[in-house]
């Protein structure tokens, strides 16, 4: 058995035809296994035309037999329509083992208080990595995907600074109805003296060291008609969370990057630019684009972006 | 190439091994009996468990657990899947270089397997004589039934095979009737498929070949040879004789007849190359299509008790032992193997008894890598990854070390309650003042310390607080 030698073997059959006398045609045959997976594919193929959509027909195309999908469209409408790979993917959205187990936390979440949330390492797990994708959608094209925004047109979210309240009430209010925060500027109502006493009261509220004379200045200007900065800022200058006004007694500076700037000098003209020119951002409000539970995922986020207040 | 030349390609001689019975033949049916044994009824045995499938192997995928009667192996611990074949491929090296190629021989699934399909077979259509005129014989009623039934057969084993492979990746049960009613994931059709189709064709079609020509690891056990090497082989000295083998006629009946006239003790009586399921003449010496399965010793050992001329002139041996030379087994090579693969499995055991209860990963948020804060102070925040992979709930404390007067912020939460078996994310703040000019990263450390279970100790992972360079 281990001497294996067959005549049909050593030698290379011909076709049997011969030209010129001497010329023949070598048969090799393709082999079996190699023909016969070539007609499982056709067979395939032919199946595969009837089961699926495949052919185009004019406008339209076959549609293929026995593979309808029903799902719920987002009109809350019940579809079932042939074989397509996005009817899958909304059905498994709706259906799948993933979705039914995310629906099973997010109704939790949505039933929660915002202290049960807070308070729940499982629940605070869950928000934080679906909200993380939800504010990546929403947020982070003016938040920045870490929410440190933008200085002087979007305000950083993960600092303890918060312009309108950093309670979970006050966050979800911002985060549902939207801000319009406004500062008149004062470009022609103060004159270069009083621009520079202003700026020297702002600057001496948040620690830095200034002329004392300037500051007492500033600070009548500030705390009188004459400025009438106290209505928003308050007399104290730690703002108001109703207006938006930012609290000039922090270190947290969102329009000019105050603490970038060397030397007092170059403090003030930010400053003064900031006073002269006014401030005006917007946020819209999200009330009619997320759900409530969104929201309310959204809300607890931001609130442990910097833990809140 | 013209005709006549050689070619390289060589077209299968059927083989139809005889059976036979034996010493050996009898221990591969036991090892057979046990293998199947345990590979078809393991999935269906129930364990029980505080939490987690009532299944005692399972391979849960989706959940990333191995359950292994009383071991639960987590992601983390998938390492121990490399030691586990590192043990393996040793454990192989060390054997064949003592016994030669036992693994093939008795152990290997391609064995097994063929082994099942040729059982088979032998039962359908009859013993080697009987397949070899029923493979003769023009297509009859007959032919046709017994080779339909044959391949049907072969394929429900086959079938039941690729089968049983996926019920240790979900609930046994539960996952045979949605096989059948048509609701199984996708993977689990496809699998028993592809098994279903691969037993079939190599036990039932390919068979010898796999080992011939596809098996990497029937070639690279030859490096693993020596002269002390365990082998199947023929006695030459006693088979042969002066003047070779001989049949047994009239005047070379009796051995001490046959010595006399210079006839060794083989009778040529072709029993050892019938038996062969690689079809190979182990006469000839050591071949490489050998996989050492020891049945050529059954059937000439059958043949010489019949004699009563004494057995083993075909035995295990080995190739210095065959020439007259003492051989040892005991070799530096062999000790080294062996106490190289005593080292992996003490290791290997070590680390599965020694398995944490707790584990913690810290993930630095590097958007933003820090904030600062309204107070001067800088806040980096941490993900910190906590595991219990006991069978009982934990409330684990999070606190920190290594940084004097930083502020730990794990929001409202006193304490993290752990189900067993799971795992969560915290998010941790961590606030600190430098104070001192300092700049870049400082290490410190995270301590997990678990309430009232004090047994399972305090976890600690280190991490670093990163300063931004800017002053205020």
């Amino acid at each position: 058995m281990s001497e294996k030698k067959s005549s049909s073997q050593s030698a290379v059959q011909t076709t049997g035809h011969a030209w010129d006398g001497d010329l023949q045609e070598f048969n090799n045959p393709l082999p079996n296994w190699w023909l016969w997976s070539f007609y499982a594919t056709v067979v395939f193929a032919i199946l595969y035309w009837l089961i699926y959509p495949a052919w185009p027909v004019g406008g339209s195309y076959t549609k293929g037999i026995m593979n309808n999908i029903t799902f719920v469209d987002g009109e809350g409408q019940e579809v079932t329509m042939h074989w397509n790979t996005r009817a899958l993917l909304l059905k498994d959205l709706q259906e799948g083992k993933g979705a039914l187990l995310s629906q099973e936390y997010m109704d939790k979440v949505a039933e929660a208080s915002y202290t049960d949330i807070l308070g729940d390492a499982e629940m605070m797990a869950f928000t934080r990595s679906v909200a993380n994708g939800l504010f990546g959608d929403n947020c982070a094209a003016c938040h920045g995907a870490g929410g440190t925004g933008v200085m002087a047109l979007f305000p950083n979210i993960a600092d303890d600074d918060w312009l309108w309240g950093g309670s979970v009430q006050d966050i979800e209010n911002s985060i549902a109805n939207g801000h319009l925060g406004f500062m008149p500027g004062f470009d022609g109502v103060f004159d270069e003296q009083q621009l520079d006493d202003v700026a020297t009261f702002v600057l001496g509220l948040s620690g830095h060291e200034v002329d004392s004379s300037a500051t007492t200045r500033g600070e009548h200007i500030f705390n009188s008609e004459a400025g009438g900065c106290y209505y928003c800022h308050t007399k104290a200058g730690s703002g108001l969370k109703s207006q938006g006004s930012a609290n000039l007694t922090d270190k947290i500076w969102t329009i000019v990057d105050v603490n970038a700037a060397e030397g007092i000098e170059a403090k003030k003209a930010l400053v003064k630019q900031v006073v002269t020119r006014g401030v005006k951002r917007e946020m819209p409000h999200w009330s009619d684009r997320l759900s409530a539970t969104q929201i309310k995922l959204l809300t607890v986020y931001v609130h442990e972006l910097s833990g809140g207040q | 190439m013209g005709a006549g030349s050689q070619t390289l390609y060589e077209k299968r001689v059927s083989i139809y091994p005889r059976s036979v019975q034996g010493r050996f033949r009898t221990i591969k049916w036991g090892i057979l009996a046990l293998a199947y044994g345990v590979y078809f009824l393991l999935p269906w045995l129930r364990w029980e468990r505080n939490v987690g499938p009532d299944q005692a192997v399972l391979f849960d995928i989706g959940a990333r657990k191995f359950y292994l009667f009383d071991l639960v192996v987590h992601a983390q611990d998938l390492f121990w899947l490399a030691g586990l074949l590192m043990i393996a491929a040793l454990l192989l090296f060390f054997v064949t270089g003592i016994a030669g190629r036992v693994f093939c021989g008795y152990f290997c699934f391609q064995t097994l397997w063929t082994d099942l399909f040729m059982l088979i077979e032998r039962l359908v259509q009859g013993d080697r004589v009987a397949r070899i005129r029923l493979d003769k014989s023009p297509l009859s009623l007959n032919k046709v039934s017994r080779k339909g039934l044959t391949h049907l057969l072969w394929f429900m084993s086959a079938f039941w095979t690729g089968l049983t492979f996926t019920l240790y990746w979900e609930n046994a049960p539960q996952l045979l009737i949605d096989w059948f009613s048509g609701t199984a994931p996708f993977a689990a059709y496809a699998t028993t498929l592809f098994l279903t189709a691969t037993t079939y064709v190599m036990a039932g079609l390919a068979r010898e070949q796999v080992c011939t020509y596809m098996c990497p690891y029937a070639r690279f056990q030859s490096v693993m040879f020596d002269a002390d090497t365990r082998i199947v082989a023929y006695d030459v000295g006693r088979g042969e004789g002066a003047n070779g083998r001989h049949k047994v006629t009239r005047d070379l009946k009796r051995q001490e007849q046959r010595q006399q006239a210079g006839a060794g003790d083989c009778i040529d009586c072709g029993y050892c190359v019938q038996v062969c399921p690689t079809g190979i003449d182990i006469r000839n010496g050591l071949q490489v299509q050998c996989i050492s399965c020891a049945l050529c010793i059954d059937a000439c050992d059958t043949i010489m008790k019949s004699l009563g001329w004494g057995e083993s002139l075909i035995g295990y041996t080995s190739e210095k032992q065959a020439a007259g030379q003492p051989s040892r087994i005991w070799k530096p090579k062999t000790v080294g193997y062996g106490l190289v693969l005593l080292a992996a499995i003490a290791s290997l055991g070590w680390s599965v008894s020694h398995q944490a209860p707790l584990e913690m990963s810290v993930v630095q948020v590097r958007q933003p890598l820090f904030v600062r804060l309204s107070d001067g102070r800088v806040q980096n925040s941490y993900e910190l990854h906590l595991e219990n992979k006991t069978d009982r709930p934990v409330n684990l404390v999070i606190m920190m070390r290594g940084l004097s007067g930083a502020e730990l912020d794990v929001g409202r939460l006193q304490s993290v309650s752990l189900q067993p078996q799971r795992s969560l994310r915290v998010l941790a703040r961590v606030r600190w003042q430098s104070g001192h000019g300092l700049k870049g990263s400082r290490s410190f450390v995270f301590n997990i310390v678990p309430q009232q279970r004090s047994e399972l100790g305090m976890i600690s992972s280190p991490a670093t607080f990163y300063l931004p360079g800017l002053e205020y």
